[in-house]
């Protein structure tokens, strides 16, 4: 039960949909996307989120898309990670969702809502950006095509009123050997510890990481280290731990300790699953 | 507050109901038509004690907007008539105090349309979306088996 | 037996499944007022102001409680205002309670009350508690009014002391040759009943103060408002339906006060409080935690001669349950060994931790983890088998527990048989380890119990039988259907005691203090023993009256009449007599006289001598009979992440008598699973103010399906000679023995000893590492 009633909003087109986000913000009605809706009615509930106007963007067609277009896949923001589950289109990204909250959350969970959440998991984002994916995002001044690098810095960075439309994704990505693994705190429901996901491509080893910092991430050097030829799994293991981002989360899932403890594991496993590495 | 005056199909039912857009599927069904089969059980998405079908699918029925059910199909425990997973339910023991019962039988129910075959994996990874506090999952385990398997 | 021991389907079944069973949140009404708890965000600080002009503009905002001293509430010391005044003593203390039209606008005024605080230290643990200069969480807590066995230490944080004083401790020790010595400690937790707790309240013009509540106590709720209240016990009537979970934490009466309170603030209209989850996690009383160090000393052949224990018990902000948690806990301090020389200080501190509730097992769950583990400890430096050492050591018949009582053949189960039927169904023999590879090994561990029920020396259980024209009965207990079925073996009882069929029996689900003959609590695995000795008690009363009236009609002396399958007939030739729907409402002869009238039957049951302990050696009889059980658990361990899976967590329980065998099964299963919830996830972190940082689902995260192993139950049936048919309680004892197994078994694979709650990898992990 929220606490606050808002406007309820469900324009058919992008162009609406900004309009309307346009006009509801000059109106100070805090206006908000919506999609699957999770994260304000569950941090609404408890006075963390507010609005006095919601857009329902899911009905709008661009958003909704999953097919093959050209050399790329398309997937749109406002499709549930069930449906993106069930359709399996993209492995590594099917594997990746499928460990975001359960089963039933996951039919109301949206790709979109998922990569722009305010929860830092947002483990929905990790594969795009070990695919060098691009993202349509659609604003005031009509639609662009961004390299997901470009606009996600630990978070998406959309300007006020901009929507997250669609993710488009090389197939040579898609096709690529991963790993994708989630440890948490204990057996296998609850938040990440530590979820690694990687994939190999061109004889090089790329992982992104979430639940080691407040935010997801993709580091270079990390990867630069992973890949250091002539050294031990060790080495390389020790080198990218050597070069994480901070802050190393310490809170009540795991110490940060801990944390790194889990991380080096899980990078071992990264190299004996994609690089035939073998250790003990 | 803006009232919506919004037509609901539940249980095959055609439902015209004034509702707030800020109202959830729970509270409306609970509140409004008195379906009380759906339990709140936390209001966070966390427990599955409000699951319900829609479209065929689970849905915790916390949340979703009733708004967002307009078009949509929606069933919850008592629109399902004497089916199979309810009397496996019943045969097997499959509850105690009943309350994370009606969901559990409606995610069951749900995965018993969508995945008929279901193998251990699929029924792990749907069912582990509600808690049961009494049982010790065994139970349901076999009276959603019992059914699967006579498909 | 005809039904006793049968999976009679459970009479709630169908509506269960159907979702027509309702709760006390399912039962709506206009108007239903509702009630909003502002809550403490800190554990422990001084309310300096609090400001609701805010919330009072609110539109639909009725009343709002605050500021204002309220009767002090407590079980055993009366201890704890209904609504914080002064100071909070836990997060998520009431401080103010908030009345208005719809649960929303309840819930936006709430938000609207802005409250003052300045902090003040914070006591985080009993062990911190027990130190001197702590601060205090009660600073008066010599002007409480007090039950005349807690025991409250003025300008201490000691709630109570119950001490345990037994056999000769010099000479204990001096018959020792092996000392081990451990100390234990974990948080509080929670019971996570899926339904959270509800209570409504309306009190009628003519005074009758009608209160519905989700509760394991409603003839409590009943007689605790009468007296913080000074109401008329008899205008008091309190229903409870269905209850969707229980497992203790429904048995403190918490929110029925509110409720009351509220619903006298607005002239009476029904004002109902439902708990948040994070409510029913934070405000409502808690699972209990404890600090325990255990010293054992033993002889070379593994007989142990001697125990030193020390329980400090977390009971948090509020005594309320505690102090009995407490008394329990040291009556069977030791675990289910025959041990001459005791020496048990347990202690309930007050904390600025949210308070306790009982927890299904009453303070034995806890124990058994200190004590198994210690039992573990001694094995390994004795080099005795841990399975045997715990046969060497079980108790038996002519044995005398902590408080002395002297054990017989039926008031103590048969550990020895429990522990053998274990050791095969877990294939101990095979050994306790088993390499899978390298980094994969399979380990297990084992553990025992034991546990009496400490209620009331005068707990009373009272049963009604009514019968309807067609011969049925109808079946009135005070005992609550939280989940147990009980209420369905109570209707075996009396079907097999009438020979009758079970389906011609129909029982209330929904108990009412005014109309139910009170059952005193649905707690401590009481329900079989003592609905069922009432059920019979009934049973015999109606047997008579049927008995009498069909003497008169057939007129043959009672002694030659027999009962069964609805009918008294002639012993000798069945074929003449009458069909319980012939006399069940008197008998009416041809020309329409009529002699007799509705069979009422009734029956009541009360403990007989219990005794309370004596202050000073604990000395006294707290319960009727030691139900025992052996357990066995088996992970799948990884030594390299120090992460495990369930494979295999067994249960042998002395039950006394299987009453219904799935039903059975699904108790013992069902308490298992919590067991293994509680010993590997569940727990609160505290932050350095007091505050519970993980007050939801999705952070305090119960076992789900497919974490669950494989379950073995087994039963032996040395049976309670009191009880009805034999049988001994069995809710919660296969809750009891899995912290202590887990533990023993992760403490094997990991070869190193853990003393901690739960059992998470990088609990094991920081082992590991502080052993490097």
């Amino acid at each position: 039960m929220l606490p606050f009633d808002f406007e309820y909003y469900k324009p058919e087109t992008l162009q609406e949909a900004v309009e309307l986000y346009q006009y509801l913000d000059q109106q100070g009605k805090q206006p908000m996307f919506f999609s699957g809706g999770t994260e304000l009615i569950t941090l609404g509930r408890i006075d963390l989120a507010y609005t006095e106007a919601v857009i329902d963007i899911k009905d709008i067609a661009e958003c909704k898309v999953m097919q093959v277009s050209g050399d790329h896949l398309l997937i749109g923001s406002t499709l549930t990670l069930t449906q993106i589950e069930e359709a399996n289109l993209f492995p590594l990204l099917t594997k990746t969702a499928s460990q975001v909250a359960d089963h039933s959350a996951r039919g109301k969970i949206t790709l979109g809502g998922n990569i722009c959440a305010r929860i830092f998991y947002r483990e929905a984002v990790l594969p795009f950006l070990l695919a060098d994916s691009q993202v349509v995002i659609a604003g005031t001044d009509g639609g662009k095509v961004v390299a997901i690098h470009d606009v996600f810095q630990g978070e998406l960075k959309l300007k006020r009123g901009e929507i997250l439309v669609q993710t488009a994704t090389e197939s040579r990505f898609i096709r690529a050997p991963f790993f994708s693994f989630k440890r948490r705190q204990q057996w296998e429901t609850g938040y990440p510890l530590i979820t690694v996901a990687a994939l190999k491509i061109d004889q090089e080893v790329r992982v992104a990481v979430s639940g080691l910092c407040p935010f997801p991430f993709r580091s270079k050097e990390v990867e630069t280290a992973l890949n250091k030829s002539g050294q031990s799994a060790v080495a390389r293991v020790d080198g990218a731990l050597a070069v994480l981002p901070k802050p190393i989360l310490n809170d009540v899932e795991g110490s940060a300790e801990y944390r790194l403890f889990v991380l080096r594991n899980l990078l071992v496993d990264v190299l004996a699953a994609l690089d035939g590495v073998r250790i003990r | 507050m803006q009232s919506h005056t919004i037509t609901l199909n539940i249980n095959e039912e055609i439902h015209i109901v004034a509702v707030k857009a800020a109202d959830t599927l729970l509270y409306t069904i609970r509140g409004k038509l008195g379906l009380t089969g759906a339990k709140p059980g936390c209001l966070n998405g966390d427990c599955g004690a409000c699951t319900v079908n829609v479209d065929g699918w689970p849905m915790k029925s916390c949340l979703m907007l009733t708004v967002e059910a307009v078009g949509k199909k929606v069933t919850t425990i008592e629109g399902l008539r004497e089916t199979p997973i309810q009397q496996a339910f019943v045969e097997n023991f499959a509850f105690q105090c009943g309350y994370c019962t009606p969901g559990f039988i409606m995610n069951c129910h749900s995965l018993i349309q969508q995945h008929p075959d279901a193998d251990d994996q699929t029924i792990k990874e749907w069912l582990e979306s509600n808690i049961c506090r009494c049982t010790s999952y065994i139970e349901i385990e076999k009276a959603v088996k019992s059914v699967l398997n006579k498909k | 037996m005809e039904v006793i021991g049968k999976s009679v389907i459970r009479k709630e079944a169908v509506d269960k499944v159907t979702g027509r069973a309702k709760y006390t949140h399912d039962y709506q009404k206009v108007p239903l007022l509702s009630g909003k708890m502002v809550i403490s965000p800190y554990g422990h600080a001084k309310i300096v102001n609090i400001d609701t002009s805010e919330a009072w503009k609110v539109p639909g905002v009725r009343a709002i409680l605050t500021g204002k001293q309220y009767p002090l509430t407590g079980e055993a010391i009366r201890d704890r205002p209904p609504i914080a005044f002064d100071k909070v003593r836990y997060h998520g203390e009431p401080v103010a309670l908030v009345v208005a039209d719809t649960p929303a606008q309840a819930k936006t005024a709430a938000d609207l009350i802005k409250v003052q605080y300045e902090l003040l230290p914070v006591v985080n643990s009993p062990t911190q508690a027990f130190q001197k200069n702590a601060p205090l969480v009660h600073e008066r807590l010599g002007e409480y009014k007090k039950e005349a066995d807690s025991h409250p230490v003025p300008d201490t944080n000691i709630a109570t002391l119950i001490k345990i004083r037994k056999g000769n401790m010099a000479k204990g020790w001096a018959e020792s040759e092996t000392v081990v010595e451990a100390s234990f400690s974990f948080a509080p937790s929670d019971h996570v009943a899926m339904e959270t707790r509800c209570a409504t309240a309306e009190i009628s013009p003519d005074g009758n103060i009608i209160i519905m509540t989700s509760s394991q106590a409603p003839f409590m709720v009943k007689r605790l408002i009468a007296d913080y209240f000074g109401e008329d016990m008899g205008k008091i009537i309190v229903r409870t339906p269905l209850v969707g979970g229980a497992y203790g934490g429904k048995a403190p009466v918490q929110l029925e006060v509110l409720a009351y309170m509220a619903s006298k603030e607005v002239g009476g209209k029904p004002v109902k409080i439902l708990n948040t989850r994070e409510e029913d996690i934070l405000t409502s009383p808690c699972h209990i935690g404890l600090d325990a160090t255990v010293k054992l000393g033993a002889n070379r052949s593994g007989k142990i001669t001697v125990a030193e224990i020390l329980y400090l018990w977390d009971g948090g902000a509020y005594s309320d349950k505690a102090i009995d948690v407490t008394r329990s806990g040291a009556t069977d301090c030791t675990g289910p060994y025959n041990i001459e020389n005791v020496w048990c200080d347990s202690y309930c501190m007050y904390t600025n931790h949210p308070y306790a509730a009982p927890f299904r097992g009453f303070s034995h769950s806890e124990l058994s983890f200190a004590i198994e583990r210690t039992m573990d400890l001694l094995a390994q430096k004795l080099n005795i088998d841990p399975l045997e050492l715990r046969y060497i050591n079980a108790i038996m018949p002519g044995n005398t527990t902590p408080t002395r009582v002297r054990l017989n053949k039926s008031n103590v189960g048969n550990l020895q048989k429990c522990i053998e039927k274990v050791r095969g169904l877990i294939k101990w023999d095979e050994g306790p380890v088993k390499v899978l590879n390298d980094r994969f090994i399979r380990v297990k561990g084992v553990s025992c119990s034991w546990k009496t029920s400490t209620i009331d020396t005068d707990a009373p259980s009272g049963v009604i039988l009514t019968f309807n024209r067609d011969g049925s009965i109808n079946l009135m207990s005070g005992v609550v259907e939280i989940g147990t079925g009980t209420k369905t073996i109570l209707a075996q009882i009396l079907a097999e005691r009438l020979k009758m069929d079970v389906n011609k029996i129909h029982v209330r689900m929904e108990v009412d203090t005014q109309t139910t003959p009170e059952h005193w609590k649905t707690v401590a695995s009481r329900g079989t023993f003592m609905g069922g000795r009432a059920v019979l008690k009934a049973a015999e009363d109606v047997i008579h009256q049927l008995k009498e009236l069909a003497a008169c009609v057939l007129r043959s002396p009672k002694e030659d009449l027999e009962i069964a399958n609805s009918r008294v007939f002639l012993r000798d030739d069945p074929a003449i007599g009458l069909h319980f729907k012939e006399i069940g409402y008197g008998y009416k002869y041809p020309n329409g006289n009529t002699v007799g009238g509705q069979i009422i039957g009734r029956g009541s049951y009360i403990l007989r001598h219990l005794t309370p302990l004596d202050p000073e050696t604990g000395a006294g009889r707290p319960g009727p009979e030691w139900t025992v059980a052996a357990y066995g658990v088996e992970i799948e361990f990884d030594k390299r992440d120090y992460t495990y899976r369930l494979l295999k967590a067994a249960t042998v329980v002395d039950i006394g008598r299987v009453m219904n065998e799935k039903a059975a099964v699904g108790q013992v299963m069902g308490a298992m699973s919590m067991g293994l919830s509680f010993a590997g996830r569940e727990t609160f972190y505290f932050d350095e103010l007091g505050r519970v940082l993980n007050p939801q689902l999705r952070t305090y995260r119960p076992l789900r399906y497919g974490e669950n192993p494989e379950y073995l139950v087994g039963f032996v049936e040395t049976p309670q000679i009191d009880g009805p048919y034999g049988a001994r309680g069995v809710g919660e004892h296969g809750l009891l023995g899995m912290p202590g197994a887990l533990g023993n078994a992760l403490s094997t694979a990991a070869g190193v000893s853990l003393h901690n709650l739960p059992l998470i990898p990088e609990l094991i992990w920081k082992a590991k590492e502080a052993n490097k």
